[in-house]
């Protein structure tokens, strides 16, 4: 009987199924079951960001690159600034430097929060044991968010801190201390974000870190070689909404005088990242995994 | 209890798996067979949703899996024992795995003391062995102390202790009431493991049976029968007598007589009453990896016919791939040749490369050339010197094709 068969039913086999054992018909576990919930989901994805090493390199690296570039840059106008020539701008504007190169720290993280997963198949074993995928992804993105957000916000505050006492310069006010730190670090994080959501839509590390880095930079090259008088519209709108120029509309020394001012890039950056976010959740629910 | 029906994936043009219908019940372990891209991984990744089928659906419960309440606490899977981040140490891995479950942390210590895997817990599980990485692949299958357990070859790379545990685990659990569900290669294993098998190829249904009936419909055993060597005419005398009992008789290159449709106590007694002395009567029960060697060489000619072109592997016939991955596996003749006195029950397989085109039922005519002797006769006597088909040699060890009306019933009265 080498042919194909139909499978047998229930009542045809019953030799095998009397054979092993006591005949149970399920099996009931002695461990309590839960229902299980988006607060499980934060907890396991807390879990998974604190105990792989590139979370503390990145990290590691971003906060080393914002204090160190913005307490270096700070020092050497502090010592280069001749007494009385007080300028118009605040101290805060030297955290600019470091957050715009420590961008790409978070960018790398964002991408591995979820790219990772897929390049070594842990994705298999997540959604197996947790089959809402929507849940999954929306866990990896608050606990992300959370994590972008603090580290951001307690370096951006020690350098503003440290840069506002070291410069003379005009003292900020407090809505420019509050769009200096939360405001910045809100941006820095949902670009991390919007990192992450890329990340799960790409499935791959390096090209996703790629494609955000791109995102990043190329705005302001290639409106750079923009010679032409006929796409100088273009090229404004380029450089006025790279994300270096919108980073810097934080601290009000923007590259051009129009385009985004004041809270205008959370904004921006807000409803990409929220319209990314969503198609990224519906790929996931229907792609295979 | 999973249940599949109508099951169907298709990658762009190509069939993975088609109109699969099965059920895997709980209290005994299910063994999952069939060549290596033949759908395997492919089934057991919709049935844990995370593939999602073309057509027909599967169901955990009467669920499909994810629309399953809590379902990490209903099903465990082992699919990959690399589906890790190698970054992370086996316990952050589980104890993650284990709070998207709601299951308390201290079952990870648990579950890794179940594996054996306590000391290296706070290890990367980048630095881990195939084996310790199935071992705590099976550990996240069993956190959630579920009632189905699907395991994808659970003892790759497992060494003989850890292969021993496993097959005790899975009997275990099956003995537990749940349902196990196991793919594998090594058909030794399966044989000592599984309760009920079922067989795919090319992504279709070959089988869904008992082990035992498996066995039987694919490969029937024999009786090995050897009267006396000084006395021939005795031996014609009783090859008659069973002959016209309804058995069927073929003599082998030594002398024997391997005998096929008659229970031993029937030939015992036939051969008492034509007053033949006997030197030998043997049961011979054929493995699972011949039958199983059989029941795919079979898929690879009905599909052939049948779906050309929606093959997986043209150039490769399913059965063609050993359970033991050896690199060169591909070459034709690779087999070394049986040696005689084995019973020579793997080497059906080698037909599929030599000969079995143009030699559709090779056996009838293979059996009498069987270099079979006995153990404790041997020195062997090529009674009927029959030349050596260079076509056909490695098939003659196996046993005669029995007329599927007497298959299930003569394994049992055999033994």
């Amino acid at each position: 009987m080498s042919t194909p068969q139909p499978p047998m039913p229930q009542t045809a086999a019953p030799n095998w199924q009397a054979a092993p054992g006591p005949a149970h018909p399920t099996y009931t576990s002695p461990i309590p079951v839960v229902r299980t919930n988006l607060g499980h989901a934060l907890a396991s994805e807390w879990t998974k960001i604190r105990s792989v090493r590139s979370t503390m390199w990145t990290l590691g690296v971003f906060v080393l690159l914002v204090v160190g570039i913005g307490l270096a840059a700070a020092a050497l106008v502090a010592a280069n600034t001749d007494e009385g020539n007080v300028s118009d701008e605040t101290a805060l504007g030297f955290g600019f430097f470091g957050l715009l190169l420590g961008s790409i720290c978070i960018i790398t993280l964002g991408v591995l929060t979820t790219a990772s997963e897929y390049g070594t198949g842990m994705i298999r074993t997540t959604m197996t044991a947790c089959p809402s995928r929507g849940r999954v992804l929306t866990a990896k993105a608050i606990v992300f968010f959370a994590v972008a957000f603090v580290v951001t916000l307690a370096s951006a505050v020690l350098v503003a801190l440290a840069d506002v006492a070291m410069v003379d310069a005009r003292e900020p006010s407090g809505g420019e201390w509050l769009k200096g730190t939360v405001g910045v670090s809100v941006y820095i994080a949902l670009l991390g974000l919007l990192s992450l959501v890329v990340g799960s839509i790409i499935r791959h590390s390096a090209g996703a870190i790629t494609i955000m880095i791109g995102v990043l930079l190329a705005p302001l090259v290639i409106a750079m070689f923009m010679f032409s008088e006929s796409l100088r519209g273009l090229q404004q709108a380029l450089i006025e909404y790279s994300i270096p120029n919108q980073l810097s509309v934080f601290y009000t020394q923007s590259l051009t005088e129009s385009g985004p001012t004041g809270w205008d890039p959370l904004w921006i950056m807000l409803g990409v990242t929220a319209a990314v976010f969503a198609g990224a959740l519906a790929l996931l629910e229907k792609r295979d995994v | 209890m999973i249940e599949a029906v109508g099951l169907t994936k298709r990658y762009g043009d190509k069939t993975a798996v088609y109109n699969l219908s099965f059920q895997v019940r709980p209290g005994s372990v299910t063994g999952f067979l069939g060549p290596n891209g033949s759908g395997k991984s492919t089934t057991m990744r919709m049935i844990l949703g995370l593939d999602n089928p073309t057509a027909g659906h599967v169901t955990i419960g009467g669920y499909p899996y994810r629309k399953l309440p809590n379902a990490p606490r209903q099903v465990g899977a082992l699919l990959d024992a690399k589906a890790v981040h190698g970054g992370r140490a086996a316990r952050n891995h589980l104890l993650s795995l284990a709070q998207l479950s709601g299951i308390p942390a201290r079952r990870v210590d648990e579950v890794l003391g179940v594996v054996g895997l306590q000391d290296v817990a706070r290890r990367r599980s980048k630095g881990f062995s195939l084996g310790m990485g199935q071992r705590l692949g099976i550990a996240a299958a069993l956190l959630g102390d579920p009632q189905v357990l699907l395991f994808d070859e659970p003892v790759n790379g497992l060494d003989p202790e850890g292969i021993l545990w496993v097959r005790n685990l899975m009997k275990s659990l099956a003995a537990e009431g749940r349902t196990v569900f196991v793919s594998s290669h090594l058909m030794s294993e399966m044989a000592l493991t599984a309760d009920h098998l079922i067989v795919i190829g090319r992504g279709q249904l070959l089988a869904d049976m008992s082990v035992k009936d498996f066995i039987a419909a694919n490969s029937a055993g024999f009786a090995r029968v050897r009267t006396p060597d000084t006395e021939p005419q005795l031996r014609e005398k009783l090859a008659g007598a069973l002959t016209e009992a309804g058995g069927h008789v073929l003599p082998e290159q030594d002398g024997a007589l391997r005998v096929t449709g008659l229970p031993l106590p029937r030939i015992s007694d036939i051969a008492h009453g034509t007053d033949v002395r006997l030197w030998e009567l043997s049961p011979h029960q054929a493995s699972l990896e011949e039958a199983y060697m059989r029941m795919t060489q079979g898929a690879v000619d009905y599909r052939s016919t049948t779906d050309q072109k929606e093959g997986l592997q043209q150039q490769l016939p399913p059965g063609a791939q050993p359970p033991m991955p050896v690199p060169g596996q591909g070459q034709p003749g690779w087999y070394a040749p049986p040696p005689p006195q084995q019973g020579g029950q793997p080497f059906a397989a080698p037909q599929g490369y030599g000969g079995a085109p143009e030699t559709p039922n090779p056996y009838a005519q293979a059996a009498p050339q069987a270099p079979q002797p006995a153990p404790g006769h041997a020195p062997a006597q090529p009674a009927p010197p029959a030349a050596q088909s260079p076509v056909q040699p490695p098939v003659a060890p196996a046993a005669p094709p029995a007329p599927p009306t007497t298959a299930p019933t003569e394994p049992k009265d055999v033994r």
